[in-house]
């Protein structure tokens, strides 16, 4: 067995770059990341990328996310900067005192290749590159379609889309982390559930890497688990910090991959977990569940973009230091 | 006799009054904000005293500006207030920050964290209030942020859960009205935003309010602000709240949420939001009318408040001001329509005789 110490991608920017990014941009909606920027912004962003690729070596973490600065929008971000959606009003993200642009899909999805773009650019930062994609059933939930007219379409379209964007992904992409967290907070019901998996098992077959689709904010409803069971990814995630409970019922009922990725870092509180803490979590789960895993991914709950910078760091640093010296055993 | 009374200007115009009020931020004046970049600039002449003279100076100019645009119940426009979560936590023991954290866009909030039992220091609002009343020749309400916010939009490292936390919070709420009705206050407003975010949570809300509400006098009107949520999802659980008034944003969504407040009957107060707190564009005293008397449909004339939706600081302060000029107007014009039996009050008042 592996421990990997890795993270879920969206990162806070740092505090410098907060700051010129908004002097560079503005405070209102139409201000926000276009896909198109100018240089200035652009430089930035190519900065920005650099210390948190930098944060993530310092802090020893296996796998290294490109940060997603420029995610301004969170996980719709793939869909907010394509040129057939239409950026529509601020609304709320999750359950959480967070906004995003609702991205008003008005026409195909097409090929856009803007993840890619930001890959390629980390890709030339580390060796150990992972990307983080939302997963087809999240953004379709988080997205609005004024274009495929129907649920099934819309999803279909969004998972070959994002199948699209995956293909496009660097070689030197090791780990391709998909986030479901709408399978969690807004469950897919009879047979929707299965089309979920499917949408999930397109966008990973597009990956030349290993593919985790890891959900949080709770446990996923059992149905809704054993048909992911099915999708053809490498590990399932769970969110330990959210609901242990569950999430150890689930595995240990219905089982899960040769692999998996446990949350095991609160991405959304200021309390900072000790190695030692990290560990005991881990080692808690794979004493409630039978068997054993080729790869734990050791990482945070949800994305990290919630926590000041300091807190930040030091959840990366917490991480690196709970999976080292088992790697180096 | 309703603690409402009290707020009635003497020789009010009208036999009928609707009493205007606003929520409570307004925007700052630019001088201040340019004050504030000295006050935080290490290297500037400008210390504390010279801080506190600008914000007493802009405290006064926007409670008389209120009072210019002809409101019943005045603030300070929360000149002395930086971000509604912030001030607070500044004041309490237990909180402690790390830095700024994202909300949308490039927005950001100093989100602070809970890291120990929260505990009353010094007082929070006493010397705001009691300075606003000084300048002010009308009556003042203190809006105060609720300890469902308070808990909800911090970072909780200490207790084992936002509940917990949010109950003793609401106990220095609690503590913290008592001084300011020993100061004078009448008119405490509870600002509770999470509450839309989270709307299974009224319960709590509710449990907070009574601890709130434990001990201060019946003289004393307390109100809750909620706004930018799905009210169904929390009426009528909240007419179980002790408090004497609802401050609901309902001008932003046209009135759709209105229906929800008929069935059962609403038996609080309604402050109804008569005008868009996120809109440049001034409403006309003709429109403004009509939205009052949309709140006619829901409770009698002797219980309705007239206000914005929500705080208004982040419009320009000219379409601010004439949003509240033109919100007293229509508000006097629709009392002298009531004098005269033109208009049709379809939610009596319950016989109480």
């Amino acid at each position: 067995m592996t421990r990997i110490a890795t993270t879920l991608g969206l990162y806070p920017l740092p505090d410098d770059a907060k700051e010129r990014l908004s002097d560079l941009k503005g405070h209102q909606k139409h201000d926000l990341v276009s896909g198109d920027e100018d240089p200035a912004i652009e430089s930035t962003y190519d900065d920005v990328r650099e210390e948190l690729v930098g944060a993530q070596q310092d802090a020893g973490l296996d796998r290294v996310v490109e940060g997603q600065a420029r995610w301004d929008d969170m996980l719709a971000h793939p869909l907010t900067v394509h040129e057939n959606v239409e950026a529509g009003g601020i609304v709320r993200y999750y359950d959480n005192n967070n906004f995003y642009r609702d991205p008003v899909v008005q026409g195909d999805l097409d090929f856009s290749g803007d993840i890619a773009a930001d890959l390629d650019a980390a890709a030339d930062l580390t060796d150990d590159l992972q990307a983080v994609v939302p997963g087809p059933y999240s953004l379709a939930d988080l997205a609005t379609d004024e274009h495929y007219g129907d649920d099934e379409e819309f999803l279909a379209a969004v998972a070959e889309f994002l199948a699209g964007e995956v293909e496009a992904f660097p070689d030197a992409v090791e780990t391709v982390f998909v986030l479901e967290p709408s399978l969690v907070t807004n469950p897919p019901g009879e047979g929707a559930d299965e089309r979920a998996s499917e949408a999930i098992d397109e966008v990973a077959r597009a990956a030349d890497a290993d593919v985790v689709a890891h959900s949080y904010w709770g446990a996923l409803e059992e149905k809704v688990h054993a048909h992911l069971l099915d999708a053809d990814v490498d590990a399932i995630g769970y969110d330990l910090v959210s609901n242990h409970d569950d999430n150890v019922y689930n595995v240990a009922e219905y089982g899960t991959k040769d692999s998996v990725a446990l949350g095991v870092v609160d991405g959304q509180n200021t309390l900072v977990e000790s190695p030692e803490t990290i560990r005991e979590r881990i080692d808690w789960f794979q004493d409630a569940v039978p068997g054993d895993f080729d790869d734990v991914y050791v990482t945070s709950n949800t994305e990290l973009f919630y926590l000041p910078v300091n807190r930040f760091e030091e959840k990366l640093a917490a991480l690196g230091q709970a999976v080292a010296p088992e790697v180096e055993a | 006799m309703s603690n409402r009374d009290q707020f009635r200007p003497e020789g009010h115009a009208n036999d009928h009054f609707l009493l205007t009020t606003v929520v409570g931020s307004y925007p700052k004046p630019k001088w201040l904000d340019r004050a504030k970049d000295l006050w935080e600039d290490p290297d500037a002449d400008f210390g504390d005293d010279e801080w506190a003279e600008a914000t007493d100076d802009a405290a006064r100019l926007i409670t008389e500006e209120h009072e210019r645009a002809g409101l019943d119940v005045v603030v300070d426009g929360e000149m002395r207030r930086n971000e509604m979560v912030e001030f607070f936590a500044h004041r309490i023991d237990g909180y402690e920050f790390n830095g700024p954290v994202k909300v949308w866009g490039h927005n950001y909030f100093d989100k602070p964290s809970v890291v120990s039992d929260v505990e009353y220091d010094e007082s929070w609002l006493v010397d705001e209030y009691e300075f606003t009343a000084s300048v002010a020749e009308r009556p003042v309400k203190v809006p105060i942020t609720g300890p469902y916010t308070l808990a909800n939009w911090s970072f909780n490292e200490a207790y084992d859960d936002d509940e917990a936390l949010a109950y003793d919070l609401a106990d220095l709420v609690n503590e913290e009205i008592e001084k300011l009705v020993e100061a004078g206050a009448r008119y405490i407003q509870i600002d509770e935003p999470a509450l839309a975010t989270t709307p299974d949570d009224h319960a709590i809300v509710g449990g907070c309010l009574e601890r709130i509400a434990d001990g201060i006098p019946e003289d004393v009107r307390i109100g809750l602000h909620v706004c930018y949520g799905d009210y169904s999802r929390i009426y009528p659980e909240i007419l179980e709240f002790p408090v004497d008034e609802f401050d609901l944003e309902l001008a932003n969504g046209d009135y759709e949420q209105l229906d929800v407040f008929k069935d059962p009957d609403f038996t609080k107060d309604l402050a109804l939001g008569v005008v868009d707190a996120h809109v440049a564009e001034v409403e006309s005293v003709e429109q403004i009318e009509a939205n009052i008397r949309k709140g006619l449909e829901v409770v009698p004339p002797e219980r309705l408040t007239v206000s914005p939706d929500c705080g208004v600081k982040l419009l320009p302060r000219e379409v601010a001001y004439e949003k509240m000029a033109n919100l007293v107007t229509a508000a006097r014009n629709v009392e002298a329509d009531l004098d005269e039996g033109n208009i049709d009050v379809s939610a009596a008042a319950p016989a109480d005789d």
